[in-house]
């Protein structure tokens, strides 16, 4: 199939075919990330900038080497060295940026449809590499590549995501993703974490983490963000790991295999226990980031492919 | 009729036109004598006349009693490159209003005689009548009761903390009390703070899709019913600012059974669009309270259609066009609404049949100058030509770029609305509006 998105802002409205068609794109770019001179010229003389409004890690690094790794000219922006220190608006920055011929923009920024205004400040492709609490598009598509290599296919898997459903931009786009996909979707989290009527997502929803587990083949994992301790939506984070966190004495009750995932990076001993994160019988993370790049060359190359018509 | 938009109304024929309201048959045509600004003469339009003066033919159009939208943010002073109080009265008269009640959230606030006096001074030998609302406490701080008898002295009609609640439940108990000595209303918006927190809009599935912190209808359902408590203890008027839920709408209904002295007022963009607008992100559809779902719409339509809901009114918040263009977490609330009013409340209301043109005088003049203690006009011979004309037939597009008003914000920009104000007449002067 012709990829016919020209931005891509989240997995919402994207149908089954076209979330293959990345994956299966994705699947020809490990292929080049395994060669010893891991790069294609696919996109030479186009140039991309990110704009990261908020401070990020991997997301970052992965899409400034997806870039490279395809060729292209690369900018990179944070607000602690730019001039929205001095009050410039996210249209005038994304305008300023865009006059100097940029092709492509990945942004991630902390407010919810950051990524859907700034299709209307500029021209070129927009990539949301994260918007608030809304959507993270690229990671829910390489969790579900990393889920595919493992199990081959994704419908009828039983995927338990568990923690801050709330909060998690990674929760709504694996949400949309997976289930476009046929997959089976649960959440598990304190009551106050449970997005308002989060029933009508299609999911099933538990409180009980052992319940969640014992529904699940895959257990995805969500950051505890530290700040939200003091806004009550849990008591401490010592009964929030008693009663949420995800043990391999919970996973030997369980008694059945399960893997699992993290978008990280992982409060070790809060939501998820370091003999699970980092025993490979159990733990995929590594393998997600791994398919961070695959995913986001994937992306690039088939919005830029537009570009080069 | 030639010449200015805006001139005297020294000698006037309005002819063939139908009048909407009380003791008039809406079939029949009527000519209206006016004379140095008063209603002279009302005659059937078949009678002969041997009038010397300035004829408008107003066959197919409909003459209401001057038009009050008692909930208006104009801005001045402190943000005239919003909005102007002259400004804010240009748009009011082109949506066919003649007079307005401006809520006190300006810089300095509407706290003191000053301001009072102010507003009233610069809007003196106008068509357009400002009505101001003073705040209940001092810089709507919430701490300590405004001079309320002072204000209602120098011209203030209610008193409000619009933009929040009074959060302390003594301090609104002393407003009521106090405040029943000038038979005025206290005008609450009705919100929990720490229920809404740092929300942006309604608390819904669609809130949960987005990603966007929500706004609860629930906080506005318990300052509605404590308010309700405490007007019923202190036996003050309390009236209920842009009621926007439907367990707001059910506490008012049982409110007014059983003799509480309540009123309650909607927007037209509360009873037009639901939170489904947000999907857009686009920040004209940020106000407070926010876009509700659709069962909330359907509560507020009931609510008007049963009498609950008295009054429509705009909450018309300008606002720059470089605040409300941006990320919609960063964009500041509220949208203008003057000059889409009447078309909405005809494309929602009237078309549909749910509200008749004479419900929409009682909602839009009547009751809202009744709530405030005021007289409201009559199209009568010897009253003053308070009127508001509308072209039933005028379907329109709405352009945001062709406002009267200083800001751009509202959500309504390429609608096609039914019904626009032709003109307006009041305190001795004529507006005819643009097409």
């Amino acid at each position: 199939m012709s990829f016919k998105r020209k931005h891509l802002l989240g997995l919402e409205d994207v149908s089954a075919e076209e979330i293959t068609h990345i994956l299966n794109t994705a699947e020809t770019f490990k292929e080049v990330l395994a060669r010893p001179i891991p790069k294609v010229p696919t996109l030479r003389g186009k140039t991309i900038v990110n704009l990261f409004y908020e401070a990020s890690t991997r997301t970052r690094f992965s899409f400034e080497l997806a870039e490279k790794r395809l060729s292209a000219d690369t900018l990179n922006f944070s607000t602690s060295t730019s001039s929205v220190k001095k009050g410039e608006s996210l249209r005038d920055t994304a305008q300023n940026i865009e006059a100097m011929k940029v092709d492509m923009v990945v942004i991630r920024h902390s407010a919810p449809g950051a990524p859907h205004y700034l299709t209307q400040c500029i021209k070129g492709s927009v990539i949301n590499a994260g918007d608030g609490c809304h959507e993270h598009p690229t990671q829910a598509l390489l969790d579900m590549l990393t889920i595919r290599d493992k199990y081959k296919y994704l419908k009828g898997l039983r995927v338990a995501i568990i923690g801050d459903i709330l909060h998690s931009r990674v929760a709504r786009s694996n949400i949309y993703g997976l289930t476009t996909m046929g997959a089976e979707v649960a959440l598990c989290a304190p009551q106050t974490m449970i997005p308002y009527e989060a029933e009508k997502w299609n999911v099933r929803i538990f409180n009980d983490v052992d319940e969640a587990i014992a529904f699940a083949d895959i257990v995805m994992a969500l950051r505890i963000q530290m700040e939200r301790q003091t806004q009550n939506f849990f008591p401490t984070l010592r009964e929030y790991h008693n009663y949420f966190g995800i043990t391999k004495e919970r996973l030997d009750r369980a008694n059945k295999k399960i893997t699992i995932m993290h978008p990280g990076p992982i409060n070790r001993g809060i939501e998820l226990d370091s003999d699970l994160a980092d025993d490979d019988r159990y733990s995929v993370i590594l393998n997600q980031v791994t398919n961070g790049v695959a995913i986001r060359m994937a992306v690039l190359y088939l919005l830029g492919g537009e570009l080069q018509e | 009729m030639s010449g200015s938009k805006f001139q005297k109304a020294e000698k006037i024929l309005l002819k063939n036109v139908t009048i909407i309201d009380d003791g008039y048959n809406e079939q029949k045509q009527w000519d209206i004598f006016i004379i140095d600004g008063k209603i002279n003469a009302i005659n059937p339009t078949s009678e002969k006349t041997d009038f010397n003066g300035a004829v408008l033919d107003l066959s197919g159009k409909l003459a209401l009693p001057g038009l009050l939208d008692m909930h208006v943010h104009f801005r001045e002073p402190g943000r005239e490159d919003e909005e102007t109080l002259k400004s804010g009265a240009h748009s009011a008269m082109a949506g066919g209003f003649t007079a307005a009640c401006t809520m006190p959230n300006t810089n300095p606030a509407t706290d003191n005689r000053e301001v009072i006096e102010f507003i009233l001074d610069e809007m003196k030998n106008h068509l357009f009548s400002i009505y101001p609302i003073a705040a209940i406490t001092k810089d709507q701080q919430g701490e300590k009761l405004a001079e309320m008898a002072e204000l209602v002295d120098a011209g203030a009609v209610a008193f409000s903390d619009d933009g929040k609640s009074v959060a302390n439940s003594l301090l609104l108990r002393r407003a009521l009390e106090y405040s029943k000595m000038f038979n005025v209303p206290i005008i609450e918006h009705c919100e929990d703070a720490h229920l809404v927190g740092s929300g942006d809009m309604h608390e819904g599935f669609v809130s949960s899709n987005l990603g966007l912190a929500g706004m609860p209808a629930i906080a506005e359902d318990v300052i509605v019913a404590r308010n309700l408590m405490l007007a019923e203890y202190t036996g003050g008027k309390i009236h209920i600012a842009h009621i926007s839920t439907k367990g707001a709408v059910d506490l008012v209904r049982q409110a007014k059974d059983k003799g509480i002295d309540v009123t309650a007022e909607a927007t037209p963009h509360h009873f037009s669009l639901t939170d489904e607008a947000v999907r857009s992100f686009d920040s004209n559809f940020k106000m407070n309270p926010p876009l509700r779902s659709e069962e909330h719409v359907a509560a507020i339509i009931e609510g008007l259609k049963d009498g609950t809901i008295d009054a429509i009114v705009t909450d018309h918040a300008p606002h720059s066009i470089e605040e409300k263009d941006a990320e919609f977490s960063a964009a500041p609330f509220g949208i203008i609404g003057l000059e889409t009013a009447l078309g909405l409340v005809a494309k929602q209301l009237v078309k549909p049949g749910i509200l008749s043109w004479q419900d929409i005088v009682q909602k839009m003049c009547k009751n809202p100058y009744r709530i405030l203690g005021l007289e409201a006009p009559q199209i009568k011979a010897g009253e003053i030509a308070n009127l508001t004309i509308i072209d039933p037939a005028g379907e329109w597009e709405v352009d945001k770029f062709n406002m009267k008003s200083r800001s751009r914000n509202t959500p309504f920009h390429g609608w096609k609305l039914p019904v626009r104000a032709f003109a307006v007449l009041n305190n001795g002067y004529f507006y005819l509006a643009e097409k």
